[in-house]
């Protein structure tokens, strides 16, 4: 049994692969559900990432590690603005996204592991919070068009 | 009578519904509703503490014995969530499950716990990982949509081979 602190967080939504992998990969639509954060990225192997707050100011920052479009994507990421969670170092997050059948339309499993190589990291602890929400609020932009959680709820 | 503080969580699954707490609750709670996100299994509750909890599947059979622990409408409701199947409760000890739902602004935060009063393999908690994200997903399509997903689940390959290993029979 692993002891460590790894955030795995699976959803499933109606939608298709490449529509989500836009979703993921689009500051315009990222600003929408992300409470008015974007990232900034080309989404290749070696280029930088960043996850910007609305105001400018840099979050968190790293690496594309991965990109199989529309499959799989893995990020090295640190937090930027708060002093103890960047002196946790670089976490992996992995996004996995999976088509099943549906009855009736398309619909994907979407898996995201964050992970650190930390037997206690404040970090994991705090997106533990914050992917709920977000994956939430994109899950029903896809399906209805609009977010649960407004935008000024961060 | 379960001792609810000898249990630890397994697993924590949070999700945001556009609903109020109410509907959520009838959801979580009624037969009609559970059938189209529940992999057409049907939840029959008797909301009270030692109230049966029993999920019975399409040909009528039960699939989860279980008994209402904690009761507390429209935020809380604890259930024991045991699997019908021989001997499971026996070498497994009983599962513990509790929903939770917070009003979140205008909309809820649901967060259902799976707890259990001994360790348990992580192959054998793999099956309810796997399963609980689709029940709610599938929730909150329907609560927000209308529509609920149908998904296919494989069964849970490592949790069957893991039970088997434990001489806990499963169809």
């Amino acid at each position: 049994m692993s002891s460590k602190p790894d955030f795995v967080y699976v959803t499933f939504i109606r939608t298709t692969p490449e529509r989500l992998w836009t979703a993921l990969t689009t500051p315009e639509f990222i600003r929408q559900y992300w409470f008015g954060m974007h990232c900034e990225s080309d989404w290749k192997p070696g280029s930088p990432w960043k996850l910007v707050f609305a105001d400018g100011r840099l979050a968190d920052a790293g690496e594309i590690v991965e990109a199989d479009p529309p499959q799989r994507l893995v990020i090295k990421w640190r937090n930027e603005w708060n002093a103890e969670m960047r002196a946790e170092g670089y976490s992996l997050c992995t996004f996995q996204i999976e088509s099943v059948p549906d009855a009736s339309r398309q619909a994907v499993k979407l898996s995201i592991t964050h992970a650190i190589e930390r037997t206690e990291s404040k970090f994991i602890e705090a997106v533990s919070g914050g992917w709920p929400r977000i994956i939430s609020n994109l899950k029903s932009l896809l399906e209805t068009g609009s977010v649960v959680l407004p935008p000024k709820a961060a | 009578m379960i001792d609810i503080h000898k249990f630890r969580p397994t697993m924590v699954y949070t999700i945001y519904i556009a609903s109020t707490p109410e509907k959520v609750w009838e959801a979580l709670t009624s037969a009609e509703f559970s059938r189209k996100y529940f992999f057409g299994n049907a939840l029959e509750v008797d909301p009270r503490v030692g109230g049966a909890y029993v999920v019975r599947q399409p040909d009528g059979s039960v699939h989860i014995n279980g008994e209402v622990v904690e009761c507390e409408p429209p935020r809380k409701l604890t259930v024991t969530f045991n699997v019908n199947w021989p001997a499971l409760i026996e070498k497994l000890g009983p599962t513990l499950v509790s929903y939770e739902i917070e009003p979140a602004g205008e909309v809820v935060r649901l967060t259902v716990t799976e707890a259990h009063d001994r360790p348990i393999e992580d192959d054998i908690l793999s099956g309810g990982r796997q399963g609980w994200p689709a029940i709610l997903s599938s929730l909150k399509s329907l609560m927000e949509t209308g529509q609920a997903l149908s998904i296919k689940m494989e069964p849970p390959q490592k949790m069957l081979a893991a039970l088997k290993r434990l001489g806990i029979q499963t169809p």
